[in-house]
């Protein structure tokens, strides 16, 4: 008989995991259940509920370090963080939009589990750049730590990194303590108007590899931009490319300027200031462009940045691809109309050449059982992976699955 | 410092095993003359030595591969060696282990400034890579102290730091991608010019894992725009205190200067006798903050440094105003560790971390160590983030000195564990920390990472002795505990 575990502490998680062990009893690992649509479905009679396990353990602005349970929602952390003028500089995302949901009811530990990062990845790192340490029960039954609350840390194995983007496949994590930083004072967009997609990388990469320190490098092309509720980029009529610079005001303001300059040749430029930029990279990071309609399948993918519009560009010869794209041309995400296989092979072979990963992050269950959701691996590679899950939970009863079949 | 013990069936082997090297690198790349090894007899630990059975020196990911397969199927052991500046003992030789050095894997293999990415051999330096795009104005952000010769491959290994990477991140976040090659001799690619994994994050796991879970024999990483400006603010202050407080009011005034060093009194001043940087000498503790990015920003940012400073009660303070000034305020921090070394027969180089604020209260507990071992300890920090390099100053001609010594680093990494930090910064567990393991994991952590390590290297072979304090079977490791009593959770709700 299916049911549902909600332990409300590390014990209790401690001893669920010995009973699915026992039982053999699968288990499927959510608290809110905002990401539950993301990733491979699979079969788990018993639903373990970790939103009995939230609350911030403690938080140091001066030491830039928070420490949370792993069901404390993002934005009771986010407002606590703002409280103090600081933030999470990965940009989590919010799949609300997307999985047609209502927004920001993410949870810490599905952030760190999905290892999803938004517009500020290219400068500040991802969600797994973050996480300092942690404490968790693994599916062998072993409450175990790893890590600690300093950034500099090379004692033992970097398991943080393993553990952020596992999707709960290795261990439950039970306490998170990360990385935060200050809130930058000022933010501008720089825009440039009416760019293909391969000038716009090349506009993209002069910035990036210009000193202005650019926080976010975003292209729409014209039927993209359209959707979005920002004057200047909804109204342009035309492909829009965004610069974002950020940090102490009059650094902003000069950067400004100068990358204003030096991208004079391109096109014509406009600049959003503050408020309209927070809302411009909250569209960015949310993919919301896309979310619409909600029958269309979504991929994202990652490339080399300067590859990303060929991609998009062998796609588009044969498929109705509608795409744009952040990381400075490196992520690219693109719906596609639905179709029972969701042109996994397309989308896979056009990256093939350039090296790099895609997963389906919206389709259909029955799709996503059938088409493999992340990268396929093969080989050595995919052996190693499986011995790794066999490390940590050999009995295969945390989120089996949930990456690939046997993982 | 006990090792595993050598296994005599290997040790009776090493002519046939010499010969089937040979048979994979020609010439020179085999080395088994007692005299030519002696290079590789140790590393920057210099405290401890071993000769190592045969030293291999191949030039492709082929030949490490075969190299590899052979030492698995024939059960030797292997320890992989870059440039051999580890201070934690990481590769250090066994008696009856392979040494594969990747000196010869020293080429870059393609710059790539559309992407912002260097793909290079791991035995190229650290700043060879910088080396190879600084034409453009670029760099490589990490920047450990033995720049000029450590290799790429060791900084992976590692997981190394620099005075840098308080803003800039560590090698773990400036690494795209490998190419390694596990004990079986598998070739595997991890990552690329791309971001993120496409699974579980191996290239993250494989960074700080000291040559333990397989051999890197390519490297990807990301190159970064020159800032255009950068200057630093040199600040003598009366106590540890007053220092600490100026380390937590920058970054609480949300300022991640690019560096953030500190230096106690006796630092200062074998760094002055040493280099004459300017340094104050009565300066209780001597920060240099350096800031980088635009010029205005620059500007502006010291500006907010120096009010800090003053609130804290700076006994003076000196602002670089040309590049010539910087790399003096530099000079001094930078050869702290020789500076040291000329007031000392011998010194040992900690590494442990802590939570900022704890920075008064490990040095108040230091000299109290200092009193108790009857040794003297210089200190210099990586103040930003917590890391510490205490430099214990010892004579090891004198009976007793070197045990003090290590007796007294002993207890200044317990302490760094107790006041919420770690062991290692930086420098790696190695065999230097390895059996203080304990200080800061329980048996059933230490299994877990044992257990990763088996993933990778069923039969222990890749560079053991190192960093577990107690080696354990895979078999042993991968038996289920058996959970005793009745289905338990009757308190857990269910629905
Ligand atoms: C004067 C001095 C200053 C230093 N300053 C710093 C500093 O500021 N910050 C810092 O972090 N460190 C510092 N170090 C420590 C040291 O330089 C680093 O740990 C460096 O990364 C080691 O690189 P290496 O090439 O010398 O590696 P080695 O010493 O040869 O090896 C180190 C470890 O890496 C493994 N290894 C090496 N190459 C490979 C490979 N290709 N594949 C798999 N495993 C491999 C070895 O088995 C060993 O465990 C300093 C050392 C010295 C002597």
């Amino acid at each position: 008989m299916s049911s549902t575990i909600k332990p409300i502490d590390e014990a209790q998680v401690l001893d669920a995991v010995v009973w699915a062990i026992k039982a053999e009893a699968p288990l499927d690992i959510v608290s809110t259940g905002s990401k539950r649509d993301l990733g491979r479905p699979f079969q788990a009679e018993h639903t373990l509920d970790l939103s009995g396990l939230s609350g911030v353990n403690f938080y140091e602005p001066e030491e830039l370090v928070l420490s949370a349970k792993p069901a404390t929602p993002v934005s009771q952390i986010e407002g606590l963080l703002a409280a103090k003028k600081q933030m999470l500089a990965f940009e989590p995302m919010n799949l609300g939009p997307i999985f047609g949901q209502p927004a920001d009811r993410g949870t810490i530990g599905g952030v760190f589990a999905c290892n999803l990062s938004g517009p500020r990845r290219i400068k500040a790192g991802a969600a797994r750049d973050h996480l300092l340490g942690f404490n968790a029960v693994s599916g062998r039954g072993d409450p175990f730590k790893s890590g600690g609350r300093v950034v500099k840390n090379v004692t033992g194995y970097d398991l943080s990194k393993l553990i952020t983007g596992s999707f709960g496949t290795l261990a439950v994590m039970t306490e998170l303590t990360f990385k935060v930083l200050p809130a930058p004072e000022k933010t501008y967009t720089v825009l440039v108007a009416g760019l293909d997609d391969a000038t716009a990388t090349a506009a993209m990469s002069r910035a990036m590899n210009s000193a202005h320190e650019v926080a976010g490098a975003a292209h729409l092309p014209a039927d993209i931009a359209v959707a979005s509720v920002v004057p200047y980029v909804n109204d342009a009529g035309c492909a829009i490319t965004a610069l974002r610079l950020e940090g102490f005001g009059p650094s902003v303001e000069q950067r400004c300027r100068e990358l204003r300059e030096e991208l004079a040749g391109f096109g014509s430029l406009e600049e959003l200031h503050s408020r309209n930029s927070a809302v411009f990279w909250h569209e960015v990071r949310d993919a919301t462009y896309l979310a619409e309609p909600l029958n269309r399948v979504i991929w994202r993918l990652s490339v080399p940045p300067a590859s990303g519009h060929a991609v998009v560009a062998m796609l588009s010869r044969d498929l109705d691809v509608h795409a744009f794209y952040d990381w400075s041309g490196g992520l690219i995400w693109l719906s596609l109309p639905p179709t029972r296989g969701a042109d996994a092979l397309a989308v896979r072979s056009a990256i093939a050449g350039f090296g790099g990963h895609a997963t389906l992050v919206r389709a259909p269950a029955n799709v996503r059982a059938s088409v493999p959701v992340f990268q396929p691996q093969t080989g050595p590679m995919a052996a190693l992976s499986g011995r790794v899950k066999d490390s940590f939970d050999p009995k295969r009863v945390l989120n089996p699955g949930r990456m690939r079949a046997g993982l | 410092m006990l090792m595993p013990k050598p296994d005599q069936s290997v040790l009776e082997r090493r002519d046939l095993i010499v010969n089937a090297l040979r048979a994979i690198v020609e010439g020179e790349g085999v080395i088994a003359q007692e005299e030519q090894m002696r290079a590789y007899e140790t590393d920057a630990l210099t405290a401890y030595r071993q000769m190592p059975m045969i030293v291999v020196l191949p030039q492709t990911t082929k030949q490490v591969s075969e190299i590899l397969t052979y030492c698995h199927a024939e059960g030797i052991k292997v320890v992989p060696r870059g440039a051999g500046t580890s201070l934690s003992g990481g590769a250090l030789p066994l008696a009856d282990a392979v040494l594969l050095g990747l000196g010869k894997f020293n080429r870059i293999l393609d710059v790539d400034f559309e992407n912002r990415a260097v793909v290079a051999q791991p035995g190229v330096t650290n700043l060879g890579i910088t080396h190879a795009v600084e034409q453009e104005g670029f760099y490589y952000a990490p920047d450990p102290s033995s720049q000029i010769a450590c290799t790429i491959g060791g900084n992976i290994a590692e997981n190394s730091g620099g005075v840098h990477c308080l803003k800039y991140g560590l090698t773990t976040n400036n690494v795209l991608g490998i190419e390694m090659v596990t004990i079986q001799g598998e070739v595997i690619r991890i990552g690329g010019k791309h971001l993120d994994s496409e699974g579980y994050d191996l290239l993250g796991l494989m960074t700080g894992s000291e040559g333990l879970l397989g051999v890197v024999t390519e490297v990807t990483v990301r190159i970064l725009k020159k800032p255009s400006t950068a200057r630093a603010v040199l600040v003598g202050l009366a106590s540890s205190e007053a220092a600490g407080a100026c380390v937590a009011q920058v970054i609480g005034a949300g300022i991640i200067p690019g560096g953030m060093e500190m230096m106690d009194n006796p630092a200062v001043n074998a760094a002055e006798d040493f280099v004459g940087a300017g340094y104050p000498r009565d300066a209780a503790a001597l920060l240099i903050v350096e800031l980088d990015g635009p010029k205005v920003e620059v500007d502006y940012l010291i500006g907010r440094v120096r009010e800090i400073a003053e609130a804290n009660g700076a006994t003076s303070l000196r602002v670089s105003e040309n590049e010539e000034e910087r790399n003096a305020f530099w000079a001094g921090r930078k050869s702290a560790f020789p500076a040291v070394g000329r007031i000392a027969a011998d010194y040992m180089c900690m590494d442990g971390t802590i939570p900022r604020k704890m920075l008064p209260e490990i040095l108040r507990r230091m000299s109290e160590m200092s009193i108790k071992h009857g040794l003297r300890v210089a200190n210099v920090f990586h103040a930003g983030d917590g890391n510490l390099h205490p430099l214990i100053l010892f004579d090891a001609n004198q009976p007793g000195q070197l045990e003090a010594a290590e007796a007294f680093g002993g207890d200044i990494l317990k302490a760094c564990v107790e006041l919420g930090g770690v062991l290692t910064g930086e420098h790696g567990v190695g065999v230097e920390k390895r059996d203080l393991m304990g200080e800061m994991f329980t048996r059933v952590d230490l299994d877990q990472q044992q257990r990763v390590k088996c993933a990778f290297d069923p039969k222990g072979l890749l560079n053991p002795g190192k960093v577990f304090p107690q080696l354990h079977r895979c078999a042993e490791l991968g038996r289920m505990r058996v959970h005793e009593g009745q289905l338990p959770f009757p308190d857990i709700p269910r629905f």
